[in-house]
């Protein structure tokens, strides 16, 4: 049988999004394969319900596997365990960054083909074929796995969620760790970096990036979003510096948005910034380089200094609404 | 200790990237470069270095390409690194991820690292992998993404962003780390170092030279086979606007935000 085995990512007791995008997508590729979709869990202390919720998505049967969360490498050894035990021939991550991480420690242990920031997948002769987006997505291309098992990591949002109400039985699977698995230790987790702003329900966002060229700039920033009546975000590239808030950030490792306006300066549109606001209704970009990855993707872009015209759009925009 | 950095040798920024149809490989004609993420890697080697937490006794770059790859080796050896390694092998060619990491790790194992670094992503593959691959064969604990190491107690205490906020990790050595492109400024090279980084030590391998076994690697080997490529269905334009007078240029913001009603 070659099933589909998914790697379901859970933080504080709930499942990551795309996790469940990827059991449903593994789901839905299993029933057109004519076989299962599993689950594998790694955490310390997983509940029954926990992991039997993923049935819900799909799933028809999922590893429960005791072990250190937030890290790779013991995933890798547990999912190699699954595999070895379900003869899966497919293994399959939703976007984030662990996906990354354990997707490819896993080929290298199988000898398997890997494919990363795979947005679609396809069946062909009962084979899954991964589709790429290439070269800063100007291409894409189809992968065809040579290997017994195949390795597919998606991009964020690549999956849809899908509730198809089914239900899984859990299954514990006890796994040996290697000791190189063992030997890397979260120290802390998930720390929220910066004030805790909500961009969520914005319905206007003005994001900045690293063109701000230091933390104080946000406040042009700050001045415009007031006038539009919406909040600050930015990339991750000045979350990281230290310029703004975690919680502010959109992205692979961020938060995913869609508002009506989502107005970019000094931001160059890599796709992982790319993955988190592509579906806005209406995007502006104020960058200086003519050449900049986001007027690919903007309706409206204005080659330009930031500092030069973001102070004089925030007097305009209120002008005009005062009017 | 010896730190082994990894770097490539990719297209440089303006040229048009293109993949062959016909053998699925990248055009690797017109100009190259260091891959930028690299030099945060030699950076951060050569600050493990001066911090002296560490006795860091030398720095290796590794790379793997075709001759002209050689430049990037050139390129880290003037940021500081004391030799160099060039994997060059026709049989290497086309290799997928699976093919590249495992041909590297072939080359590490005969180094013996205390450390490996390399970068966050490869400008051109663009797969942020390798880091975990070459780990995973090597069996060394590993981490990617990384913007800051401390050294402490002679273990790595490093911090990255992942999916829920930030995570801190402690890796002991030896291990393998890939680095963010936030993790510091890299140096530029004196112009000294640039003339001197002829003099230094570069060892070529073959495939065979590194114990690399041929049915694993290059293009007709790749387990991750890529064919077919596809346009991207086209996304009608945007609207630009070269800012020449910032007055003129606010108004037209303005009108076209009007228009959408987004200024209700
Ligand atoms: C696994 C992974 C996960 C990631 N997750 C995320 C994520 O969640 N979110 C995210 O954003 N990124 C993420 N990244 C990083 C991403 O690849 C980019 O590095 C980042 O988005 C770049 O941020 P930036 O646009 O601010 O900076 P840059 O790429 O440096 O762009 C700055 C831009 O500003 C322009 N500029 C400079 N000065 C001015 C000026 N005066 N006026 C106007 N324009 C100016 C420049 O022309 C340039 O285009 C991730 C990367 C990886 C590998
Ligand atoms: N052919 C290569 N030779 C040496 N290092 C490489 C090669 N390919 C990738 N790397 C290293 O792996 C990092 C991540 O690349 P990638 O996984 O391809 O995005 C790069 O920043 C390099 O440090």
């Amino acid at each position: 049988m070659s099933g589909i085995l998914v790697y379901a990512l859970h933080y504080e007791g709930a499942f990551n999004k795309n996790s469940l995008g990827a059991v449903s997508e593994g789901a839905r590729l299993a029933s057109e394969l004519g076989t299962e979709c599993h689950a594998i869990v790694v955490g310390e202390g997983v509940s029954d319900e926990l992991a039997a919720s993923l049935g819900a998505y799909g799933a028809s049967k999922v590893y429960r596997v005791e072990g250190p969360e937030g890290l790779a490498q013991p995933v890798v050894d547990a999912m190699e365990a699954a595999i070895a035990a379900g003869g899966h021939g497919y293994a399959l991550f939703g976007g984030g960054l662990l996906g990354f991480e354990i997707g490819a420690g896993l080929a290298a242990r199988l000898d398997a083909g890997v494919c990363m920031e795979v947005t679609n997948v396809r069946v062909e002769g009962g084979k899954l074929v991964a589709e790429r987006p290439i070269l800063q997505d100007s291409q894409i291309s189809s992968v065809h796995y040579r290997s017994d098992v195949g390795v597919i990591i998606g991009r964020l949002n690549a999956f849809e969620i899908k509730q198809t109400g089914g239900t899984a039985t859990v299954e514990d699977l006890s796994v040996e760790f290697k000791a190189h698995s063992l030997q890397a230790k979260m120290l802390q987790r998930g720390e929220q970096r910066g004030a805790d702003v909500n961009i969520e329900d914005a319905d206007i966002l003005v994001a900045g990036g690293r063109g701000l060229g230091n933390a104080e700039s946000f406040q042009l920033l700050e001045d415009l979003a007031g006038a539009l009546g919406g909040a600050v975000a930015a990339t991750r590239a000045v979350v990281d510096a230290g310029w703004y808030s975690y919680s502010a950030q959109i992205g692979q490792t961020g938060k995913t948005v869609a508002p009506k306006l989502y107005l970019a300066a000094g931001i160059s549109g890599a796709i992982q910034h790319k993955v988190g606001m592509q579906g806005s209704e209406n995007i502006v970009a104020i960058n200086k380089d003519a050449n900049a990855p986001i007027f690919e993707f903007s309706d409206l872009g204005v080659v330009g200094k930031l500092e030069q015209i973001v102070p004089k759009l925030t007097e305009a925009v209120k002008a005009r609404k005062g009017a | 200790m010896k730190i082994c950095v990894l770097v490539k040798s990719v297209p440089e920024a303006g040229v048009t990237k293109r993949i062959n149809p016909s053998t699925g490989r990248l055009e690797r004609g017109g100009e190259t470069r260091d891959n930028p993420f690299d030099t945060h890697a030699i950076e951060a080697a050569m600050q493990l270095k001066e911090g002296g937490e560490l006795q860091v006794d030398e720095i290796v770059a590794v790379t793997m390409g075709p001759e002209a790859a050689a430049k990037a080796l050139r390129k880290a050896v003037s940021l500081g690194a004391d030799r160099s390694i060039h994997l060059s092998d026709e049989a290497l060619a086309g290799s997928d991820v699976n093919g590249t990491g495992y041909a590297l790790a072939r080359v590490l194992a005969t180094e013996s690292p205390d450390l490996v670094l390399l970068g966050q992503q490869s400008d051109d593959g663009e797969c942020y992998t390798i880091g975990a691959v070459v780990a995973d064969h090597l069996q060394m604990p590993s981490l990617t993404q990384v913007i800051k190491i401390d050294v402490e107690g002679g273990a790595l205490r490093c911090e990255r962003q992942a999916e829920y906020g930030y995570d801190t990790v402690s890796i002991p050595l030896p291990a393998v780390i890939s680095v963010g492109d936030a993790i510091n400024e890299p140096r530029y090279p004196s112009l000294k170092a640039i003339m001197g980084a002829k003099k230094k030590p570069l060892e070529t391998k073959s495939a065979a030279d590194a114990g690399i076994e041929a049915d694993r690697v290059g293009y007709d080997h790749a387990r991750a086979h890529c064919a077919e490529f596809a346009e991207p269905p086209a996304k009608a334009a945007g609207q630009i606007i070269e800012d020449e007078d910032t007055s003129e240029t606010v108004e037209k913001i303005v009108a076209w935000l009007d228009e959408r009603k987004l200024l209700a």
